[in-house]
């Protein structure tokens, strides 16, 4: 430990917590007189002021150029089975273009699933709560008979795939048809259960129509009966001493409803979903997280500022905003910036037929005009000196 | 059903808190700017219901920083904007 005069002086000091942390790290158990610590306190403190961003800098293109380069250099197209065995992503320039663009749902959604310690060490355990999350349709539990000379549709359940599936037959049967109709709209049909053989028959009311017992016999056979809906495969995997589910599909919220997952760790690559269930901030915490692993994984290494500068640009406003003309760029004050970027007719007619007025603060439009921009030497309008006397 | 979901227990949900109108002055003179000039955050946004803030409430948020370690930032609670 520090002591005590040193430690207070480290806190007080205005330095970011990491190098006060490395600081504190260094003079640990070292044997200094106090000159020597406040020397090197004030160089660090020097070093650290010189490090900082100058005001004017234009960190925006300077963002723009570190992403925008390496980005040349990724992947056009990368459909690799990445990462986790048997599950798709999407990888490279595609997906970091899915980033910015904040796609409502990616191409292909994928989910981290932790499980809480009970579960997590226990590959049977954790193989349950797959089951609870994997969506099953009907025809996985038992054989389905299309009755033509009966009209009708029977379903008989297999017990054994029950018990493996951890579900009472019974409870498959009264989902089914609850579900034909609330999650698919069909509800030209009755249905009878025989509990006791476990038989469930479906019944439609026109029963001339043989076209009408097939859509019927179509429903009965992809209803989802187990698990949620938009999750279409669970892969179980042993990484660093659980076991952790991952997902192709992504339902953040209903996933989180399911006893045994650990609601602190799960995670979705589906952002704007994250927006809406956890809020704005791990919105942003997500697409830092996801554009520097895109990035990584290509081996391509961009500072995380120049990504934090994007995800706060892009999480300013208490939205997830793409950075195109539907988003950021779109909605610059100035008519002239917005001209320059895309779709230039368009912006300069609405803005004509509106009146707009362009007050030309920005950099875009200062340039088109010709006039110094608003950075750098540029936004600095002049400097005197008090003589000393 | 399982433990409800806390949103603020998220690894990636950071902590957030309501700022005292005292803070948010000093805030405010500190970098001279009107709260207007905030980054927003909506009211019905998930960790806003959590901590139970209300329209116009100044939320500091404390981020774990991949560069500074630990990191403050500040919004203020609007309404969301109807479609």
């Amino acid at each position: 430990m520090l002591p005590e005069k040193y430690e207070k002086k480290i806190a007080a000091a205005a330095l970011p917590e990491k190098t006060k942390d490395q600081l504190r790290m260094f003079l640990d158990g070292k044997v200094i007189t106090d000159a020597q610590f406040k020397q090197i306190l004030d160089r660090v403190v020097r070093e650290y002021q010189s490090t900082r961003i100058e005001a004017c800098e234009a960190v925006g293109i300077i963002a723009a150029q570190s992403i925008g380069e390496p980005g040349t250099q990724m992947t056009m197209r990368t459909f690799h089975y990445a990462g986790v065995a048997e599950i798709n992503v999407t990888l490279g320039l595609p997906r970091l273009i899915e980033i910015m663009d904040a796609r409502k749902e990616p191409s292909t959604p994928t989910m981290t699933i932790y499980l809480e310690p009970e579960y997590a060490n226990d590959r049977d355990r954790a193989r349950e709560v797959s089951w609870k999350i994997e969506a099953a349709p009907l025809h996985e539990f038992g054989d389905i008979t299309t009755d033509m000379e009966n009209m009708q549709v029977a379903v008989h359940i297999n017990i054994k795939v029950c018990e493996k599936r951890k579900i009472s037959p019974m409870e498959i049967m009264e989902k089914a048809p609850k579900n034909i109709r609330e999650r698919r709209h069909y509800r030209d049909f009755e249905h009878k259960i025989d509990e006791e053989n476990a038989i469930i028959v479906f019944i439609p009311k026109n029963r001339e129509s043989y076209q009408n017992l097939f859509q019927l016999a179509e429903h009965v056979r992809n209803v989802i009966v187990q698990g949620i809906d938009d999750i279409e495969r669970v892969v179980v995997r042993k990484e660093t001493g659980e076991y952790i589910l991952y997902t192709e599909g992504s339902n953040l919220k209903d996933v989180f409803d399911v006893v045994g997952v650990d609601t602190t760790r799960t995670r979705t690559n589906n952002i704007s979903e994250i927006s809406s269930v956890l809020g704005i901030e791990a919105a942003r915490n997500a697409i830092i997280f996801e554009a520097l692993s895109t990035l990584g994984e290509q081996g391509i290494l961009v500072d995380v500022r120049h990504i934090m500068l994007v995800a706060d640009m892009m999480c300013m406003d208490g939205e997830v905003k793409q950075i195109g003309r539907h988003g950021i760029a779109g909605e610059k004050e100035s008519v002239l910036s917005r001209a320059a970027f895309e779709v230039t007719v368009n912006h300069l007619l609405d803005a004509a037929v509106a009146n707009e007025v362009d007050e030309l603060s920005g950099v875009t439009e200062n340039v088109i005009v010709g006039q110094p921009i608003q950075l750098g030497t540029g936004d600095v309008k002049l400097i005197a000196v008090k003589p000393e006397n | 059903m399982s433990t409800k979901l806390d949103v603020l227990k998220h690894a990636m949900v950071p902590d957030h808190t309501i700022m005292s109108e005292e803070d948010v002055r000093t805030l405010l003179s500190q970098y001279n700017i009107t709260t207007e000039q905030l980054p927003k955050i909506f009211h019905d946004d998930p960790a806003v219901k959590a901590i139970d803030a209300k329209v116009d409430n100044v939320i500091r948020i404390v981020r774990i920083s991949h560069t500074a370690g630990r990191a403050e930032s500040y919004r203020l609670v609007i309404r969301r904007p109807k479609k």
